[in-house]
């Protein structure tokens, strides 16, 4: 794990970006899966409705209002 | 570095996402739930039609558990998200360490999802609003956070570009410039809502908004610098490796292998 060849003389270490071919698996997957939890919490049953009913809509009423959404 | 990192530092995001969301959750609660109760109040003392007896969700549950499902995956989400902008941005933006990059996505990201948004739709109480545009206000609001995304990741491409040129302190001014102009003329095209009853409190309405504020400020300051030690404690060397200079660049090398 430790690799002693690193050269003592560099101020501020550039930091090596992540490739892009990285990131992107993780970036799709768990990007659309953050976006839907968001929509559960910030718009289910207010404009549209996947669910039906207002169970959902009631459960997260107090969060929605107070982290801005627009709830009713 | 390979995915292994980037799973390493999304974990992170969506855990500093979580511990965020708990001190929220406690501002949510103190701050916010009796302003919510208070318009609660007052709406069911102008319409009697609003259910009465039969609700689905008891006021208990809406203000404890339910308040907190809403803020914790909210929470939980938000981290997630800033996590793998911050696998993008780290050594991209400029020369920035772990702990830096990610106070100022988290900064950054307060500013452009909620402040600005929340300056054209800011937050409404409960009786505040009305039903029938709901549907406008909400595409309205998502377009607004959406545009100030957009346009902040476009301010800092435009202030990379003029960097050279202009030198970093008077690009980064001259990006946020555009940025806020662009802004504005949204805020001046885009239309508005007044739905707020005549007899509504406005001190009432001025601490509800100002709770949701203090709410999403306490959620991404906590993200920012949890999610920032974190980062910096996966990706910078141990504390015993202070005293030689090597140290950061051998620790950082061997965790980007």
């Amino acid at each position: 794990m430790a690799q002693t060849a690193a050269p003592a003389s560099v101020a501020t270490p550039a930091v090596t970006p992540i490739s892009l071919k990285a990131i992107a698996p993780w970036a799709v997957f768990f990007g659309i899966l953050m976006l839907v939890l968001l929509y559960f919490v910030g718009a289910e049953q207010g404009a549209t409705a996947v669910i039906s009913g207002e169970g959902v809509h009631e459960w997260v009423h107090d969060g929605r209002h107070l982290l801005g959404f627009p709830c009713h | 570095m390979n995915s292994i990192s980037v799973r390493a530092l999304l974990v992170r995001g969506m855990l500093a996402g979580l511990v965020a969301g708990a001190l929220a959750l406690a501002v949510a609660y103190f701050l916010g739930e009796s302003r919510v109760d208070a318009a609660i109040a007052l709406e069911e003392a102008h319409s009697h039609d609003h259910g009465g007896g039969e609700e689905l969700v008891s006021r208990t549950m809406q203000s404890t558990a339910g308040l907190a499902t809403g803020v914790l995956v909210f929470g939980v989400a938000i981290g997630g998200i800033a996590a793998l902008v911050f696998c993008y941005a780290l050594g991209r933006i400029g020369r920035f360490g772990p702990r830096a990059t990610a106070a100022l996505i988290a900064f950054g990201a307060l500013l452009t999802v909620y402040v600005v948004p929340f300056l054209k739709y800011p937050a409404n109480p409960p009786a505040v609003g009305n039903p029938d545009t709901i549907g406008q206000r909400t595409t309205l609001f998502f377009l607004m956070v959406a545009l100030s995304v957009l346009l902040a990741v476009a301010a800092v491409i435009f202030g990379k570009r003029l960097a050279p040129r202009l030198g970093n302190w008077n690009a980064s001014i001259a990006a946020s410039a555009a940025y806020v102009l662009v802004i504005g003329l949204a805020y001046a095209f885009l239309p508005s809502f007044n739905e707020v009853g005549k007899d509504f409190p406005a001190s009432l309405l001025w601490e509800f908004r100002l709770a949701t504020l203090a709410v999403q400020a306490t959620l991404w300051t906590t993200f920012g610098l949890v999610f920032g030690y974190l980062t910096e404690r996966l990706l910078v060397p141990k504390t015993g490796a202070v005293t030689s200079g090597g140290g950061t660049t051998s620790h950082a090398a061997a965790a980007a292998s």
